[in-house]
């Protein structure tokens, strides 16, 4: 589904993606841990197009197709979705347009027919359910005076929408509660499926006992410098990284 | 050669029908506009806005008689108000509803008590020795608006003041406005400026003089939507005792010359004033806002938050005074004015201009040109909607913010198609929007 080889990135100037290699086949869930500034967000970004974000080596191939050719909003037509460690807020926007025009053009672009606006907010609503999230945040601007849980479920309300084949969900559990923590996963989980993939990006182990994956990785300085089971995460708990850091080098 | 815009002017006051309870104030606006100097470059309250193009275009036929078939150019769908309406500027009665529960009369129907009041607050709010549009104003007085809301009366009905320009051939209207507020009133009134489709350039010069008593209460709107090639002179201001607040939503698209000057004098202590406005010029458009924040007492509040989108080759001009007294301690003034240039021919030219005299006051004041957001675009982005779309729809939110302030929610809703449509050429970037 997802094949990363040798990609490297750099961000003003600097080199962040150092040669990272990273295969991910249909249904598969991959956590990727590691210490702050390894370069976790960063992947995300360049995986996502993000202006600024410079591709100077390797390829990506996301169902057989060059990922790295097509703009941001092609990539997550074709099914590409990053949850954000930090939404952005939008005043003026509301969600319910916001949300719309998103799920339009990716239908659109699926050859799926529009939602009516009555449907549409019927299938909102329900998602927002899911989430545990008021169904008044469909009026609000996005994310607009969102707690940083609320933001955190209006991430995966959006994925649930969007049906994406690959879901990148970058520390969607940082500031959650553990109330918060379990409908995140329960989210999550509901949406997992054999043609469904996730990276789920996270500093804690705690999300990994809700969303159990089938292969950590530690990424430390721009690679991924050790994959194993899920018992590595309870490893690294335990140890923290700065052996791996040590094995890497 | 045909003879100068202010010239012309003076030569078509002869035209005005008679109304012997303003001779005075007419004939002594005449004296002061004709002696008061032409603005150039070098007048510093019209750096920005040149006024040579009025010289090219005849302007001074008298404002014809028209009559409309319905009220669709200014009906607000949902929206519950007493309505009065004047089509190039002479009040029409069929249009206008018979008003009930307040005074509120066309001047030209105003009784002699209420002339007298007329008469009383009549520049009561500004010199016009110093505002030379208000002098041109008084010159040409002739129709315009009384209300009157005696003390502690609460009028809920918005009243709204239409003025529709329609006419084949260029001609100039006035009028003016006055709106007095007795003690603990309220009232809610809606200024509304529309030109049918197809119209010569014309010129509007509208003030509107507002007296707001000891803790009373007006809330107030003027929509300035009339097409690109009109041009307005014109302005609100307002006195307010103490206690009275001032809420203000203004909107204006650009004009061929649009100049509208706001002044808000805090004359009694703990008045407030709150003005949202936006200014949305495009093609070859302008247009001048000068506002002007008077604290002159102790203990009063102002908040005045300011948006425009500029497109095309279309200029737009900000300027913001605050003017805080030396006896007026613990003054609270805000000032923030944000501006979009959708092209790189587009302009702005944003001031404000702070005179501070009083030590102990809180006095912030911002005035940015912005860019769209990259970080909020790349959100919408990465959600499959297209860099285009995106850029509408962050420009929409952008000036969508201060609509989303609005009381009278069909206002807002009269609104966000005009803003919609204003800046987006291709209507299926829209079309998520409203
Ligand atoms: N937009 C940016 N501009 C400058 N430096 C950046 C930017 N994004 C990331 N970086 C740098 O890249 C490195 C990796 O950051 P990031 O990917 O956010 O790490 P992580 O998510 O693993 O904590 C850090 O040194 C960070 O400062
Ligand atoms: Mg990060």
């Amino acid at each position: 589904m997802l094949s990363i080889k040798n990609l490297q990135a750099r961000v003003e100037e600097k080199d962040i993606i150092k040669g990272l290699n990273l295969d991910i086949k249909p249904g598969e869930v991959h956590a990727i841990m590691g210490p702050n500034g390894a370069g976790k967000s960063t992947l995300g970004n360049v995986l996502s197009g993000r202006e600024g974000y410079e591709v100077t080596g390797g390829e990506v191939l996301f169902d057989g197709k060059n990922l790295l050719e097509m703009s941001t909003e092609e990539r997550a037509r074709e099914g590409l979705f990053l949850a954000f460690q930090y939404p952005v807020e939008i005043p003026g926007v509301s969600n319910m347009e916001f949300l719309k025009a998103s799920v339009d053009a990716v239908r659109e672009h699926r050859g799926l027919p529009a939602y009516d606006s009555v449907t549409f907010l019927k299938l909102a609503r329900e998602k927002c359910k899911a989430v545990n999230l008021d169904q008044n945040f469909l009026k609000r601007g996005v994310n607009e005076g969102f707690s940083g849980g609320e933001k955190k479920r209006n991430e995966i309300m959006q994925m649930m929408l969007l049906e994406p084949k690959i879901c990148i969900l970058d520390e969607t559990d940082s500031g959650l509660d553990i109330d918060a923590l379990q409908v995140v996963a329960e989210g999550v989980n509901s949406q997992r499926s054999p043609e469904r993939s996730f990276i789920v990006v996270t500093h804690y182990q705690r999300l990994l006992d809700y969303i159990v994956p089938d292969y950590v990785h530690v990424l430390a300085n721009g690679r991924i410098v050790k994959s194993g089971g899920k018992e590595l995460a309870l490893e690294l708990e335990e140890k923290g990284y700065s052996w791996i850091e040590q094995e890497g080098k | 050669m045909s003879l100068a815009f202010n010239e012309q002017a003076v030569a078509s006051l002869k035209n005005l029908p008679a109304a012997p309870w303003l001779e005075n104030i007419r004939a002594s606006g005449a004296q002061v506009f004709s002696v008061t100097p032409w603005p150039n470059r070098k007048t510093e309250n019209w750096k920005y806005t040149s006024l040579f193009a009025l010289d090219q275009q005849a302007y001074h036929g008298a404002a014809p008689q028209v009559n409309l078939a319905d009220d669709q150019l200014f009906a607000i769908a949902g929206l519950d108000a007493q309505r009065l309406v004047f089509v190039n500027g002479h009040f029409n009665a069929a249009l206008s509803d018979k008003i009930d529960g307040l005074v509120c009369v066309p001047f030209s129907q105003a009784n002699a008590e209420q002339q007298a009041l007329i008469a009383q607050k009549l520049n009561g709010t500004f010199k016009q020795e110093q505002h030379l549009f208000g002098a041109l104003n008084n010159a040409a007085l002739q129709e315009g608006v009384l209300i009157h809301l005696t003390k502690n009366q609460v009028c809920k009905k918005p009243v709204q003041i239409v003025h529709v320009q329609s006419a084949d051939a260029g001609f100039s209207s006035y009028a003016r406005h006055v709106i007095v507020l007795e003690q603990h009133s309220e009232a809610t009134v809606l200024e509304h400026f529309v030109s049918a489709a197809k119209i010569a350039e014309n010129i509007h010069n509208q003030l509107t003089e507002v007296f707001v008593g000891e803790g009373a209460k007006l809330n107030h709107y003027r929509l300035h939507l009339e097409s690109g090639s009109q041009s307005h002179f014109g302005g609100v201001h307002v006195n307010l005792a103490a206690n009275a607040v001032f809420n203000s939503f203004q909107l204006a698209l650009g004009g061929k010359i649009k100049r509208i000057d706001v002044v808000v004098n805090h004359q009694g202590s703990g008045a407030h004033s709150e003005i949202n406005g936006v200014y949305l010029p495009k093609e070859k458009q302008h247009i001048d806002f000068h506002t002007c924040i008077e604290h002159a007492v102790p203990h009063c509040t102002s908040n005045e938050v300011f948006r425009g989108i500029i497109a095309d080759q279309a200029k737009a001009v900000f300027n913001g005074r605050i003017h805080i007294h030396k006896h007026a301690q613990k003054t609270a003034a805000e000032l923030s004015n944000k501006n979009l240039l959708l092209s790189n021919q587009a302009e702005i030219n944003t001031k404000p201009e702070l005179e501070i005299y009083a030590d102990d006051v809180r006095c912030a004041h911002g005035a940015t040109i912005a860019q769209l957001d990259e970080k909020a675009r790349f959100y919408l982005q990465s959600r499959g909607i297209s860099r285009q779309e995106a850029e509408v729809m962050l420009s929409f939110g952008f000036i969508n913010e201060l609509i989303d302030g609005i009381e009278l929610e069909p206002v807002a809703q009269l609104l966000r198609p005009i803003l919609a449509k204003q800046f987006i050429s291709d209507e299926r970037l829209a079309r998520h929007l409203i």
